[in-house]
């Protein structure tokens, strides 16, 4: 009966997904994002450098760069797309009553939420993969580069949306729609900030100033995957020959080091304690 | 996640002993004690206590914001009481499957835009847990008139289209306990004459049924007992016998002497105005006695020139329990 609410709500969530514009949305903006950079790859191949062609470990740097600046924007528009998907979707039917009908049924409260939490980590993850795919294949066929972990990468992607989307409906139950979608978000770009801030400090040798990265990615994770992510996507030895000093110069593109298992374990941790919190604040709210 | 063990899934024994001791007493519908609910410094409700029998239809009544709306979500768990309790076909109201055969439309009535009529109905059947053919389902459609409209997004649908789509899911899962909250406040007249039907299908199939309607009529006709709310508190309840049990019997009299106005003061209460003169008669005596009354003031010389009984309203009884004041005389 449980398992079956949650497969319920969480198929429900899919087709209100599919069945609203954010998908027609999100689509859109993936295929104008990824035609962009399929020309800007296209023109990066012949590109010279002080009239001498790029030598091919130095396009292949580039070419790193340039993949984790457009999964950069195609995570974003994913975690976006979520966050304002999953706030309306349970602030939103709270607020027009369509929760009423439904919580009426012989459901809990937590089991209806973790449907929905299901059905909204399946679309984000899903938006993810193919459009991530999709890039893979531009960057491959347009200058013969393909990420070395790429299974990794676009994992922890999809763990970094599902970290904003949980963070979306928890605020979800305690605040109206929009200003959910907006908080995270917000908070979103506050820790991307914060952790560009932590990696100008480390390179500055700032202990204070990098440590504000640190704690940002401990207390919201999404920073910290796309950083675990980029390095997925980039080669590592192109990286180590060439990359020491562009790394040290505080690049917002590219990442020196794997997550930790430590991290990702306080991921996992962090996913389950806030939406444990979420279904508290459900479980207590008045409808 | 969050609830007590017992209440989860699973055949053990103390499941198996609970349906049993559910099912030996004919258990109530609906049983409430003591209920209470404040919002910040405002109580919605105060100390309200009611049954809802099998096979009984209760009218809810009760100016705005006297709490029924909140009354009935506490019933069904959306609303958090302060204090007291609820047991829903036996059930307390914390463990959901109380409410597996409990059918709702909210005063608030709001379904998925982005599905079908059909499709609203079929995920209230599935959350149910209930087995209903799409046959059934068509025909509960049917029911409320949305037959042709059975495959349009109810995002296109008007108010009074919700409404009957509200109540069909509300009747879908062959509920034994039906709670309408405000069911006509969106129908047309032919929409509200449909609901009074199916409340009285509802009532010979033996189905439990909560109103709450500022109809009164409708409540009038349907309803086997009522319950009153004001201020948040049970300012009456009844059957509708014991709450509208007087008659009445309005006369038109002349050359009354102090001996008929007696006679007629033993009938009764009794108001006068000029010559028309009111007896109330108390719930046993009724009308039948009206002849030997009318014979014995003709006896005392008095002139009868009308004789009209009549039975009080339920709206004016409604009216009347609501501006009562504590301690005011009744009409
Ligand atoms: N969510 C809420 N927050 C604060 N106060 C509330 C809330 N819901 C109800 N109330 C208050 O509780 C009281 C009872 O409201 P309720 O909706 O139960 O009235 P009602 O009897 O259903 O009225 P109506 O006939 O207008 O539907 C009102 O004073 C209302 O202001
Ligand atoms: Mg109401």
């Amino acid at each position: 009966m449980t398992a079956r609410t949650v497969f319920t709500l969480a198929a429900l969530t899919l087709r209100e997904a599919a069945r609203r514009r954010v998908l027609r949305a999100l689509a859109l903006l993936m295929v104008v994002l990824l035609a962009l950079s399929g020309w800007g790859f296209s023109r990066l191949a012949g590109t010279e450098l002080d009239g001498t062609e790029l030598t091919s470990g130095e396009t292949r740097l580039v070419a790193a760069q340039v993949l984790n600046l457009v999964m950069f924007g195609l995570s974003l528009i994913a975690a976006l797309g979520t966050a304002f998907l999953s706030g309306p979707t349970l602030a939103g039917e709270i607020e027009s009553g369509t929760a009423l009908a439904v919580l009426a049924r012989p459901v809990r409260r937590s089991t209806v939420l973790l449907g929905k939490w299901l059905g909204l980590v399946a679309f984000g993850s899903g938006v993810v993969v193919v459009a991530g795919l999709a890039q893979f294949l531009i960057v491959w066929g347009t200058l013969g580069y393909w990420p070395p972990q790429p299974v990794t990468g676009l994992a922890l992607l999809a763990a970094q949306t599902t970290v904003l989307l949980t963070l979306g409906l928890l605020l979800s139950t305690v605040v109206s729609p929009m200003a959910s979608g907006v908080m995270a978000v917000g908070l979103f770009g506050a820790t991307w900030i914060a952790g560009m801030v932590g990696v100008v400090g480390q390179a500055l040798g700032n202990e204070g100033v990098a440590a504000a990265g640190t704690v940002s990615r401990v207390l919201l994770p999404t920073d910290g995957l796309w950083r675990g992510a980029m390095n997925a996507f980039q080669d590592p030895i192109v990286l180590e020959r060439l990359g020491g000093p562009a790394l040290k110069g505080g690049f917002a593109f590219l990442s020196s080091a794997p997550l930790t298992a430590v991290y990702l374990v306080w991921v996992g941790v962090w996913i389950v304690l806030v939406l444990g919190l979420a279904a508290l604040a459900f479980h207590r709210r008045d409808l | 996640m969050i609830g007590d063990p017992a209440a989860r899934q699973g055949g053990s024994s103390l499941d198996a002993a609970e349906r049993l001791l559910a099912e030996l007493p004919p258990a109530p519908a609906a049983w409430c004690s003591g209920l209470h609910k404040r919002y910040r410094r405002r109580t919605a409700v105060d100390d309200v206590s009611f049954t809802v029998d099998r096979g009984e239809v209760v009218g809810l009544l009760g100016p705005n914001g006297a709490g029924k709306t909140t009354v009935i979500k506490i019933l069904l768990g959306l609303v958090r009481a302060d204090a007291g309790d609820v047991l829903l076909l036996g059930r307390p109201a914390g463990d959901p499957r109380a409410r597996s055969r409990v059918g709702y439309l909210p005063e608030l009535f709001r379904y998925q835009p982005w599905l079908t009529a059909a499709e609203v109905v079929a995920l209230h059947v599935r959350l149910a847990g209930a087995q209903v053919s799409s046959r059934e389902r068509r025909e509960c459609l049917g029911l409320v008139g949305l037959a042709d409209r059975a495959g349009d997004r109810v995002g296109g649908f008007s108010k009074g289209m919700q409404q009957r789509l509200g109540l069909a899911v509300a009747l879908v899962a062959r509920p034994e306990f039906v709670v309408l909250d405000e069911p006509t406040s969106a129908l047309d007249p032919v929409g509200r004459a449909d609901v009074r039907d199916l409340l009285t299908s509802l009532k010979a199939r033996r189905v439990a049924v909560l109103l709450n309607s500022h109809l009164i009529g409708e409540v009038e006709r349907v309803c086997d007992r009522v319950v009153v709310l004001d201020k948040g508190r049970v300012a009456a309840s009844g059957t509708l016998a014991e709450l509208l049990g007087q008659s009445e019997l309005r006369l038109r009299l002349d050359g009354v002497g102090a001996e008929a106005e007696a006679r007629l003061a033993a009938a009764g209460g009794l108001t006068r105005d000029g010559d028309a003169y009111t007896v109330t008669l108390s719930a046993d005596q009724d009308t039948a006695a009206v002849p030997e009354l009318v014979a014995d003031l003709v006896g005392l010389g008095v002139r009868v020139h009308a004789v009209e009984p009549g039975r009080i309203s339920l709206e004016e009884r409604l009216l009347d329990i609501l501006r009562a004041t504590p301690g005011d005389e009744d009409r």
